[in-house]
Parts: C-alpha cells; structure tokens; sequence
C-alpha cells in the first residue's frame, strides 16, 4: 500500500469562538479554540451542532480552512463560513457569533477529500492503493484499479473551487507551502466578485513561498479594472486552458456547489482526465 | 431536491462507526460498481437519508435518525472494504 491520509480521530468537542471577522462580503472566517481538537489533516471537516434553549438541535458541516500541527497550536481551528440565506446554522455563525461564545464542534471528519504532503509519509489520497484494489470486495476492479501505478504525492495537484468552496483548498495549500513540498499546486477558483475572494492574503503569501502554488482566479459577475477577460461563468475551453494539461497526471480535486463540481467535473473526464484522479465534494445549494 | 455526496455522511456515520466510512469501499448490488462511499450520491431531507450508486443509481444505504435513535440500512451494499489500523 503506498500509503493513506493517515487522520486523527473523530470526536465531539466544545469549541469557544476567538474571533469572528468578515472575510467577503457575505462570509466570515471563524478562529476556534476546540478543546481536546486532534489536529485535522488539510481538507477535512468537521460538523456544528447549535443547540436551543428547548434542546432543538441543527447541525450543519464546514470544510476546515487550517490544517494542524503544523500551525503549532492545535486546538485552533479555523473555518470560513458563507452566510445562507434562511438557513439555521450560518446566520448564527456569520452574523451573531463572536469571541467567547460557545457550541459543539464534531470533527475532524472525511479522509477522502484530503492532500497530505510526502513529508508526512503519507500519499495524498488520491488514487492511492491501487494495490488494495485485488483485496477489495471485487477483485475484478476495485475503484484504485483504473489510477494506474502513481506516487501519488509527487503527482501535480490541481484545485478547483466555486465560491466558498475554496475552504478546504486554503488548508491544502497552506499544508503545501508548510512542507516546503515541491509538487506542483495550482487552484482555480471561480467568484463572482473581487469582494467574494476568500483569503485574499494568504493565497497572495503562498503565491510567494517556495513551494510552487498559482493562483488562478474567474470572475464571473464582476472583474477588476483592468482584467484581460469579462466576467463570465467557466466555460469548458477555460477550463481546459487554465488546468494542469491531462499528460501531467494531475490529482484534481473540486469543491463547490453540487451544479458548479458536477459540470466541472464531467468537463474534466471530457477533457481526458482520470476519472479515479478526481475527488470531488458538493456542499448543495446553487 | 439537490444532492450532496457520501463526504456529507461523514459525521453522521462516525457517530456509528469507528473508522471513517466515506473512505470505505462498497460494492453495489445493482450493478457491481466498486467505490468509495464519498463518491456516491446523497440524498437528505428531515425524514433521512439516501445514499445512491454514482454508477446505476440503485440505493446502497439509507440512515434515518429520530432522537436517541437511529436505522441504519445497506441493502444496496453486498460487501465494505475497510482499511485496518
């Protein structure tokens, strides 16, 4: 087996809001203290629950914009939450939460859309094991069988995200640059604003860094002053131009709504990429 | 309705579970798909939960939840590879 997320354990635990501050304009980035948090691997998430004073529950999941220990202190966590409108658990978190407040956080959860830098003598999940596939339930063909040999963590990593789906990609990248990992990592990200674009700084420091990231942003209702393209939704062609090319044996991941990852995702199988490289994860909505 | 997939069962199945489910394989028994769970299709609403075949669409689990109980069905699932340690 070359090798698996290897992701703490799941648990409930009490986290205590540190700081709330707006991230776009309809967003904020969430820093929790988590008591007894594990660590998480980059990309998983964890699920909130809010309790009313008459024990009604609701629980929603939120993708973890960090990734520990490698940000040292590992009971922080951090998420960036994008406001629905009418619904009962991000309200709470964009507009009314604030330091000190309270509630119940599950996590970390998911090893499946996960990246983990060779360094931590795991592969990026991807395409892993394709080994495991002859032990699987079917030894005609297990789900690894079609990725082929990969050395999965030195293959070139393409992110793709719609909107707030660019949450667990933050933590990837920031997991990439932490590990001086000298794999190829590209994220293209659709917004409709300027004013939508999610970690802004961070995505312009890892840009910087040594390990190599690119940035490449799609507006698609509004662009800077200046911008080469107008605003216009991704079009297969875009895609195809703006993605690591099918021979370089990408991973791909894409996060975003569950319109916007399926029709990025069908492009992608058209444009000739692996369908086993591609991890895909649908947060509903639009 | 607009469908999620398995990484959104994630937490509800590792209040079940002890190892991570969406990684798990599943063969289905409509059509012999083998896959991981994250990759299949998830329906939601306040009566449950369905989880469908990205490949055939038969339904592999269902998971209905009602106070401090819950039913967890696999009628679509004939075998679950699941990694050890």
């Amino acid at each position: 087996m070359i090798g698996r997320p290897s992701v703490p354990r799941s648990g409930w635990h009490p986290a205590t809001v540190v700081a709330n501050t707006p991230e776009t304009t309809t967003a904020a980035r969430l820093e929790l203290d988590v008591d007894g948090w594990p660590g998480n691997a980059a990309g998983q998430h964890l699920d909130v629950r809010l309790t009313a004073p008459d024990g009604y529950t609701a629980t929603r999941s939120y993708s973890i914009a960090s990734a520990g220990p490698a940000t040292g202190d590992t009971t922080r966590v951090v998420l960036a939450v994008d406001r629905v409108p009418d619904g009962e658990v991000s309200p709470f978190l964009v507009d009314v939460a604030r330091a000190g407040d309270r509630f119940e956080v599950h996590g970390p959860l998911g090893a499946f859309f996960v990246w983990q830098p060779a360094a931590a003598g795991v592969a990026a999940s991807a395409g892993d094991g394709e080994a495991d596939a002859a032990g699987g339930p079917d030894a005609a063909g297990g789900p690894d069988a079609a990725g082929g040999p990969v050395a999965a963590a030195t293959r070139p990593v393409q992110l793709i995200a719609g909107g707030s789906g660019v949450v667990p990609f933050v933590a990837m990248a920031q997991a990439h640059a932490d590990a001086a990992d000298a794999t190829p990592f590209r994220l293209l990200y659709s917004v409709r604003t300027p004013a939508d674009v999610f970690f802004a700084p961070e995505f312009e420091r890892l840009a910087a860094a040594s390990a190599p990231f690119r940035l490449d942003l799609v507006y698609t209702r509004e662009a800077p002053a200046g911008w080469p393209t107008p605003p216009a939704r991704i079009t297969r062609e875009a895609l195809a131009e703006a993605v690591l090319p099918t021979s370089d044996a990408p991973l791909v991941y894409v996060c975003g709504s569950t319109g916007f990852v399926e029709r990025v995702a069908s492009w992608l199988i058209e444009l000739g990429h692996d369908a086993r490289a591609i991890r895909t994860e649908r947060f509903g909505g639009t | 309705m607009q469908h999620l997939d398995g990484n959104a069962l994630a937490g509800a199945l590792a209040e079940f579970f002890s190892f991570d489910v969406t990684t798990a394989i599943a063969r289905c028994n409509g059509c012999g798909a083998v896959d991981e769970f994250a990759r299949a299709i998830v329906f939601t609403s306040p009566a449950g939960t369905v989880v469908r075949c990205n490949s055939c669409d038969h339904v592999l689990a269902t998971l209905v939840e009602s106070g401090d109980r819950a039913w967890l069905g696999f009628s679509g699932v004939s075998a679950i590879e699941v990694r050890r340690g």
